[in-house]
């Protein structure tokens, strides 16, 4: 079976996210960046389907600049056998990413597509679900378990309540939560390996796909600062002001 | 303009979260209906009918609605979405869900996890973990929205709206429920919750937050953990606060053990008193507390419950 694993290239999630004067929006400038966290965890499962001899290849898929293409030679040292970069200069909206994503699944038809569940710079949390809506594959969203049977997939999920497993026909969609797995580190031969693995780069605007955006970011702002309040010195000061001061116990 | 906002649900009760929502719905303006998809879901219906500000509930019982499956959920909603400028759902694990696939099959973008409303097309939503503000304005005809409940006030629950049943049944066949293993407890969810305590990594062991318990049934508190507690297997990750977990805005909220990384602050730094028991006086979460205790969780937590 193949899998195919879109990845998104994000700003470090080390880094402190300052936002620019003019208020237009974050500051990206000069900043590390890095593989979404969610993302690398999708990379990291489709591996080990591999290596468990369910999964016969992995594809990694990013699209964005010429920038991007570090993360994908990330996840090709990681063990992804290629990969494919769709060339654009434009930030889009997660329903034209899925657009995108829809034609490579068409293409390349995967039994699976991992994704990360959310991307830690827009915080969207859609691309698998509008990937799934598109393709009309069933989908396992926020998994903390997936275990290929036969021609279903059964995906652990993670819900407020708890855990919740559901069966889904293949070929589905998967996103990844944190407990799913924890990602390895490349290895420095792979590292070198990777650099002679395939990586195809398609243009966006070969695909036939009206790209034009969906919405328009008017501003970004920091947000409020909270104040620090103050130091107690002992539980008997700190039940008083929440008593008296805070009034929220009684 | 006319919206529908999903009813979070169990099939038993309404979850206030969706008080939150219609909140969010009336700041948009306009003609109001509830749907509740489930089985055998008529007594939350009825609780649903008593949403103030609302025109109707529909009620979609069938026993392909029981578990919410994303896959069928969504083409009922997208079926209905013709009547509607606007579409609301709760960003809890069920809209967060089926919601981006509505988008989808209507062929819009999402507008995720709201926290103001400025016009009826442009909105306002945390990115970056809360780290930075975006005003949002959508160009799509219909709007599909997630909205996060901190930031809108529930609705009062003394209306009477007319209850219409639907017949629609979109089953897609691709997807089936196994199972649930959901964790039981008496005490209020992290969501719904005026008062939670929560243990960081200071804890040291998840057997430690038992001394989180005596405390919590003292303020009728719901106990939550920093996402260091859980990648350390102390606590289930259905408790994690933060960016990755639940985000929270109780009236007190008390970390302890907690030393304040971006991502937990991330989840509760909207609580309206925030409380820090942390021995490192250094520890990030002072920055934000409005009272914090330098001392040892050990020492502190006891006494705390002794004096409550």
């Amino acid at each position: 079976m193949k899998i195919l694993v879109p990845i998104k290239r994000v700003i470090d999630y080390n880094v402190k996210v300052r936002v620019q004067a003019d208020q237009s929006n974050v500051d990206l400038n000069n900043v590390k960046m890095a593989i979404n966290p969610f993302c690398e965890i999708a990379v990291e499962e489709a591996i080990r389907l591999k290596e468990a001899g369910t999964a016969t290849e992995v594809i990694a898929v990013s699209i964005g600049t010429k920038a991007c293409q570090e993360q994908l030679r990330t996840a090709l040292a990681l063990g992804a056998d290629r990969a494919i970069q769709i060339e654009t200069d434009e930030s889009l909206d997660a329903l034209n990413i899925a657009k995108l994503l829809q034609k490579v699944v068409e293409e390349e038809q995967p039994q699976l597509v991992i994704l990360g569940k959310q991307s830690i710079d827009s915080d969207n949390n859609q691309t698998g679900q509008m990937l799934g809506a598109l393709t009309g594959m069933p989908q396992g969203t926020f998994a903390s378990e997936v275990k290929v049977e036969g021609d279903k997939v059964n995906v652990t999920r993670e819900v407020d309540g708890g855990l919740q497993t559901i069966a889904l026909n293949l070929p589905a969609i998967i996103t990844t939560d944190l407990r799913l797995n924890e990602p390895r580190y490349a290895s420095l031969p792979n590292i070198m390996k990777a650099k002679r693995k395939p990586l195809a780069v398609k243009p966006a605007s070969e695909f036939g796909i009206d790209l034009s955006p969906r919405t328009t970011l008017l501003k970004v702002t920091p947000p409020a600062e909270r104040q620090a309040g103050i130091m107690v010195k002992s539980i008997d000061e700190l039940v008083e002001k929440l008593k008296n001061e805070a009034k929220v116990i009684s | 303009m006319s919206i529908l906002v999903f009813a979070e649900h169990d099939n038993r009760s309404l979850k206030t979260e969706t008080l939150k929502t219609v909140a969010a719905a009336q700041a948009i303006g306009g003609d109001i209906t509830l749907l509740v998809a489930g089985r055998n879901c008529q007594d939350v219906a009825e609780q649903a009918a008593k949403t103030n500000g609302i025109s109707k509930v529909l009620v979609a019982d069938n026993p392909i609605y029981e578990h919410q499956l994303a896959e069928n959920i969504s083409l009922l909603v997208a079926e209905l979405a013709s009547d509607y400028e606007h579409i609301l759902a709760t960003a809890l694990s069920t809209g967060k869900n089926f919601m981006p696939r509505v988008a989808a099959l209507l062929d819009v973008t999402q507008i995720s996890d709201i926290i103001a409303v400025e016009t009826s097309d442009t909105f306002i939503r945390p990115i970056y973990a809360g780290n930075a503000i975006a005003t949002v304005k959508s160009l799509d005809n219909k709007k599909v929205i997630t909205v996060r409940t901190t930031g809108f006030d529930a609705v009062a629950t003394d209306g009477n709206a007319e209850v219409v049943a639907i017949d629609t049944v979109a089953d897609a066949g691709t997807s089936s429920h196994v199972s649930d293993e959901l964790t039981v407890s008496e005490r209020p969810d992290l969501g719904a919750a005026s008062v939670i305590i929560s243990g960081g990594r200071g804890m040291q062991n998840g057997d430690n937050f038992k001394l989180l318990d005596g405390i919590a049934d003292k303020l009728g508190a719901a106990i939550g953990a920093s996402r260091a507690a859980v990648d350390a297997g102390f606590v289930p990750n259905d408790m994690q606060v933060g960016q990755t977990g639940k985000i929270v805005a109780p009236d007190l909220y008390i970390a302890v053990g907690i030393s304040g990384a971006i991502q937990h602050l991330a989840g509760m730094k909207d609580s309206k008193i925030i409380v820090a028991i942390n021995k490192d006086p250094e520890a990030p979460i002072f920055q934000v507390a409005d009272y914090g205790l330098e001392a040892d969780l050990f020492d502190a937590l006891p006494e705390l419950e002794s004096k409550l």
